[in-house]
């Protein structure tokens, strides 16, 4: 592995040249060697320091310093006096607002994983294939990924419109029966998001898979095939194990993305997610609750809610699934 | 076979439209628009780009990512490429605990973390401010830099440093002149990963600025929605063209996003 040579460099770089010229005396040596440890260490501080120095201050901080915030009743301004432990924990969790959000955005997981995994695993088993436009495919399933989430939203919440382009499209190609009121029917806004959310970001699944079928030989295939087995149990048994460990990354990312969701939804239903709250999402409810209504303490509760969420889930997910992946990079991270 | 191209089609049909129907739209007029929308514009209104491509304020936003993507990437890839060197090809007590410290950064996204970071960014007075926003996403992007580079970083032959080493150049100089042109297409995937989450971020740059003249694009796409909400012709023009940069500079890199892509999967 690459682990091992990565180590030798680092043992026989500066070591080599030692002992290719042998002190005379041990004093003189054990002084080199000192400068030498002084000097790796100087470069290490360089190298590591600000990156350090960043990180910590960006993104552990401000997530430490939440979490003691959230044991406040504090709005911001003033010192934190009024200590109340879990308290803020407590009103959230007996807030059915709070509840309803919390639903709505297991469900928007769990719709991101059972649709949009095979979805894009399909569309990239067809762009893995040799036809003629291929590359005019890649390069236009792609392209949603990257527009930014502001544009999409806008873009969509006026074809959403009643007689909008959606319902038009859908009256010309004998659908019209299945217009509905798409942003103001509490029953179909949430599904609506979680379709805008699909065109946006179908693209990166799509993307990571065929990275991953790229580095499938052909031959594996060939071979199951000389061996009898039909195209569905070659993808079946041969292509699918190998595309574990990317599938596996693939809904890791997807389910922290999922958990975290806000634009598209702000924008499209507007921060009291949508009428009845019935698109409402941890992350609206944490902008809402805890920003516009400046509960800054109670906002952190639920930004640290969200976080228990996120760490729950790679906890489990790592514990019962990632673990597989000797190669995985995200396994040799967390082990 | 026909299957395929079928399938191709649909596709191709549902990410293709909305995008028209955006640059259509955008020239027609408002009035054009309550009437069909299916049809070609007749006649082309093009007043409402030349409104938007006129107009101070977009021109603003445009500057306002630029400038916040670019020292967010730049931040983070300089940062990270020289942290993802000192893990990868030093040896030293902690190195694990250091690169999984990093690494742990992948749960902490910027979504969950924004309020919490508006409070630090508040103490620190960086609120309404270029860098309140840039430096965050610099330290957000450090893990996925940093997870993509090291194994990249440890690939390169262990000889090579050696013999640099042997020449009397220094590590750091190795890393400057060597290492670092070698992993040029990892530079370039992380670069662009930290590039387009900067410019598509829109919850933090929403807590952090109050100014408009500080806006991002995906900001002010928001606020032209709102402001302009009778003139639908306008906000489509502008979404548009707000599109345009993501879309460009796209078709330009998507051969290294997929790289990238395949990178992080072979770890």
């Amino acid at each position: 592995m690459t682990r091992s040579t990565a180590a030798d460099a680092g043992l026989t770089g500066p070591g080599a040249a030692d002992t290719a010229a042998p002190g005379p005396g041990a004093v003189r040596r054990r002084g080199r060697s000192r400068l030498r440890k002084l000097r790796k260490a100087t470069e290490l501080t360089i190298l590591l320091g600000p990156g350090l120095v960043l990180f910590l201050g960006f993104v552990l901080a401000p997530i430490v310093v939440g979490a003691y915030y959230s044991l406040y009743d504090w709005n911001g301004l003033g010192p934190l006096t009024h200590f109340w432990g879990l308290h803020n924990y407590k009103i959230a969790f007996n807030d059915p607002a709070f509840v309803q959000a919390i639903e709505h955005t297991l469900i928007l997981t769990g719709l991101a994983l059972v649709i949009q995994g095979p979805l894009s695993l399909g569309i990239a088993m067809l762009l893995n294939r040799k036809f003629r436009g291929r590359a005019l495919m890649r390069l236009v399933v792609f392209a949603p990924y990257v527009l930014p989430p502001a544009v999409t939203a806008v873009m969509w919440s006026l074809m959403l419109q009643p007689g909008g382009l959606v319902d038009q499209v859908m009256k010309a190609v004998g659908l019209g029966g299945l217009v509905q009121l798409w942003l103001a029917n509490i029953h179909v806004v949430l599904y609506t998001n979680f379709a805008v959310l699909t065109w946006q970001y179908l693209g990166f699944g799509i993307v990571l898979l065929l990275a991953g079928l790229q580095g499938i030989p052909p031959e594996l295939k060939e071979a199951a095939a000389i061996d009898g087995a039909s195209p569905w149990q070659a993808t079946r048994r041969v292509v699918l194990p190998l595309l574990g460990p990317t599938i596996r990354i693939w809904v890791f990312i997807t389910v922290i993305g999922s958990l975290q969701v806000f634009d598209i939804i702000f924008l499209i239903s507007g921060n009291n997610g949508g009428p009845g709250g019935a698109a409402d999402t941890m992350g609206t409810y944490l902008y809402r609750t805890g920003f516009q209504s400046q509960a800054f303490s109670y906002g952190t509760a639920i930004a640290i809610i969200m976080f228990i969420f996120c760490f729950t889930f790679c906890l489990v997910y790592q514990r019962y699934a990632l673990r597989r992946d000797t190669a995985g990079a995200l396994t040799r991270a967390v082990t | 076979m026909p299957a395929t191209y079928l399938v191709s089609i649909v596709i191709l049909g549902i990410t293709v439209v909305p995008l028209l129907y955006v640059f259509l739209d955008g020239a027609r007029s408002t009035a054009q628009i309550s009437n069909s929308s299916t049809a070609l514009p007749n006649p082309w209104v093009w007043s409402n780009y030349a409104t938007i491509l006129s107009s101070a304020s977009f021109w603003e936003f445009l500057g306002n990512s630029a400038l916040i993507a670019g020292v967010a990437t730049a931040l983070a890839v300089g940062l990270g490429s020289m942290a993802a060197f000192a893990l990868s090809r030093y040896a030293f007590r902690g190195r694990e605990v250091f690169y999984t410290l990093f690494i742990s950064g992948i749960l902490f996204p910027i979504g969950i973390a924004a309020l919490p970071l508006f409070l630090q960014l508040q103490l620190l007075g960086l609120l309404d401010n270029q860098f309140g926003v840039a430096l965050p996403e610099a330290a957000f992007s450090l893990p996925i830099t940093i997870l993509i580079l090291r194994p990249f970083m440890r690939a390169i032959p262990g000889d090579l440093e050696d013999a640099a080493l042997v020449d009397g150049a220094g590590r750091l100089r190795f890393f400057v002149q060597i290492l670092l042109p070698l992993c040029k297409p990892a530079l370039v995937t992380v670069s662009l990963l930290a590039f387009v989450t900067s410019w598509n971020q829109f919850l933090l740059p929403l807590l952090v600025f109050t100014t408009q003249s500080h806006f991002t694009l995906p900001l002010g796409v928001s606020t032209y929605q709102s402001t302009y909400s009778a003139d639908t012709a306008l906000i489509l023009a502008f979404t548009a063209l707000a599109a345009v940069p993501a879309l460009g500079a796209f078709m330009f890199a998507e051969r290294y996003l997929v790289a990238g892509a395949s990178g992080a999967v072979k770890g």
